[in-house]
């Protein structure tokens, strides 16, 4: 199927493959089309054997940071007489990436599948579904399929005859981008602001109401039953490049582009196909000009960069940018880069918790800057100002919102100087108003 | 950025407060206990709950939803302040929500944004339009930047809206 465009005959449709095929939401269409066969495998398996297929596989945290998923779930401790808690991190808000909202919205049982699997192998009884309160589709479907999910004995008491218990809850967020950081998130559920926390403890020692936690992206968690039931040695395989990057992963490929939509690819694809050949490329009398890789928080990447980086978790990172989400936001000749970068500055001003200094007053001085240079009023020692700003904004708060306002900053300054010189030499007509 | 109130009359601050929860709202918050080992965690449904009820947020409900769940006004204001979704004052009948984050704004969502704040007569962000139908604000990544421009109309997320796709789009919400 495919949605919104048909597969491309680049892309490799694992997660993807239902997408845009209405009868797949269904209990009884996710069933006709091989629903819960990795579910019943699973159970017949030990919780033990599962983490350790799934860590035989590769399988990476998709939803930004890349952490090995089977690692995670065995640093869960065993047999430690408290509830433990999976949480799956439904809050999918990191700017130029929508491919959690896409799993929910066709395949919401795929979601339930795997966070079941997920909850058996860490010995959790209850699973937390955290879906921000913007999402109002993906919360009507879900909450439609965990009803399915209990009627035909998916979850509850007695999960498919096996004895064991699968509790799963949506939690509805309220409006918080900081809520997809997993600390956040916890605190969210508990009924908290959603400040960050300190690490360690990390979640799996004291998480969730402070017991033992997992918490896992949607596209993590829904890769898990196809790993089950395909085995770690399919997935594995499913990489044309670095073996410590492993499996499909949906892109999201945003902003000024032909194509805009989510591609699943393996891992080790050229970014080139994925912008060019599968989102189309430029506009019609455009060029392109960058492309921000991993969601807005990554170090912005010029289209020479682009030209020859390998979709990898490695691969970006050679090019001093990161894959993150893999939400890639697209940007062609005629964007404009300090307008842009004030957008994102402004973006993390909104979204801080405010709890740290460098973030709280970071990210809005910087916006402030940025603002008066987009107002014709800034001088050419801003620029110098804005980098010293960004590395105290840089590996000094309690999370990584702060870093990440810096990224786009940071990279935009280093890589498109002459729009910022532009701006202050008044060769560039102001983009703002004066105040 | 929450709404400010525009031509909603003021006058629900001398009004005596009518509690949500009683009835079946309170059953509805109480079965909600058992998914939680906490009653503090109900917090943000309690809100969702007085929002739908009310339509927002107002301080007497903050006392209120402490009171049902054991907890300080001043801890339950706080929580509420934190998140962008609750109201914390009266909006229009219908509430815009539209997406201007960068994705989006290079896609023309600032168009979008202006066709609305003109076809609502609303004038600017955060106000309610003079016949209370609407209120329009921006808001943050609506995460679905491959459909720019997504916006929020109360509870149904409409995508790929164009400026010229507004006036026919706001017809259905009286």
């Amino acid at each position: 199927m495919g949605y919104p465009h048909p597969i491309h005959p680049k892309e490799t449709p694992v997660l993807s493959t239902h997408f845009g095929d209405a009868a797949a939401r269904s209990y009884a269409g996710w069933v006709e089309r091989g629903g819960y066969q990795a579910l019943r495998k699973a159970l017949a398996m030990t919780p033990t054997d599962v983490t350790e297929e799934v860590k035989a596989s590769g399988l990476r945290g998709r939803g930004g940071a890349g952490f090995p998923c089977g690692l995670k779930w065995s640093f869960m401790p065993k047999n430690s007489g408290k509830p433990h808690y999976l949480v799956c991190n439904a809050d999918e808000s990191e700017p130029g990436t929508f491919k959690d909202r896409e799993i929910m919205r066709w395949t919401p049982h795929a979601l339930i599948e795997g966070c079941a699997i997920a909850a058996y192998a860490i010995g959790a009884e209850r699973c937390y579904i955290y879906i921000r309160g913007e999402f109002t589709e993906p919360l009507r479907i879900m909450t439609i399929a965990i009803e399915e999910a209990y009627a035909n004995g998916i979850l509850g008491a007695n999960v498919l005859g096996s004895g064991g218990t699968i509790d799963m809850i949506i939690h509805r967020g309220a409006g918080a981008y900081i809520c997809g950081e997993e600390t956040a998130l916890m605190n969210s559920i508990e009924g908290k602001r959603g400040n960050p926390r300190i690490k360690p403890p990390f979640p799996a020692q004291a998480g969730v109401f402070g017991m033992p936690t997992t918490v896992n992206n949607v596209e993590t968690l829904a890769a898990v039953p196809h790993i089950v039931a395909r085995g770690a040695a399919w997935y594995k395989g499913l990489c044309l490049g670095s073996d410590k990057s492993t499996g499909t992963k949906l892109f999201s490929v945003c902003g000024q582009i032909q194509r805009p939509g989510n591609y699943e690819v393996t891992m080790g694809t050229p970014m080139r196909d994925l912008v060019v050949d599968m989102a189309g490329g430029a506009r019609p009398g455009r060029t392109l000009k960058a492309v921000i890789p991993g969601g807005s928080s990554v170090p912005i990447m010029t289209v020479a960069e682009m030209e020859d980086c390998v979709c990898d978790y490695e691969g970006v990172m050679a090019k001093g940018s990161m894959l993150g989400s893999g939400g890639m936001i697209v940007m062609d000749d005629s964007a404009d880069m300090v307008y842009q970068i004030w957008r994102l500055a402004r973006f993390y001003a909104h979204e801080s918790c405010a709890q740290c200094t460098q973030c709280r007053e970071g990210t809005a001085w910087t916006t402030k800057i940025l603002e008066r240079i987009l107002r014709g009023q800034g001088e050419h020692k801003d620029l110098q100002l804005l980098m010293d700003l960004s590395e105290n904004m840089t590996g000094k708060t309690i999370c990584v919102l702060s870093d990440s306002c810096a990224a786009p900053i940071v990279s935009g300054i280093q890589k498109f100087p002459e729009e910022f010189e532009a701006y202050i030499s008044k060769r560039r007509e102001p983009a703002l108003s004066p105040a | 950025m929450n709404a400010t109130s525009g031509a909603v009359p003021h006058g629900h601050e001398t009004a005596p407060y009518e509690p949500v929860f009683v009835g079946p709202a309170l059953s509805k918050l109480e079965a909600l206990f058992a998914q939680y080992p906490t009653k503090q965690a109900c917090l943000l449904p309690a809100l969702w709950m007085v929002q739908e009820a009310r339509g927002w947020v107002s301080e007497p409900a903050m006392a209120e939803v402490a009171d049902v769940l054991g907890l300080t006004p001043a801890f339950v204001k706080g929580v509420v302040t934190f998140y962008t979704m609750y109201h914390l004052h009266p909006v229009g009948r219908h509430f815009i929500q539209v997406c201007t984050t960068s994705p989006c704004g290079l896609c023309g969502a600032e168009d979008v944004r202006d066709a609305i704040l003109e076809a609502t007569g609303c004038e600017e962000l955060g106000r309610t339009s003079p016949d209370g139908r609407f209120t329009v604000i921006e808001v943050e990544c609506l995460g679905a930047c491959g459909f720019a421009t997504p916006i929020l109309i109360d509870d149904d997320f409409i995508e790929s809206v164009t400026a010229d796709r507004v006036p026919a789009l706001l017809e259905g919400y009286e």
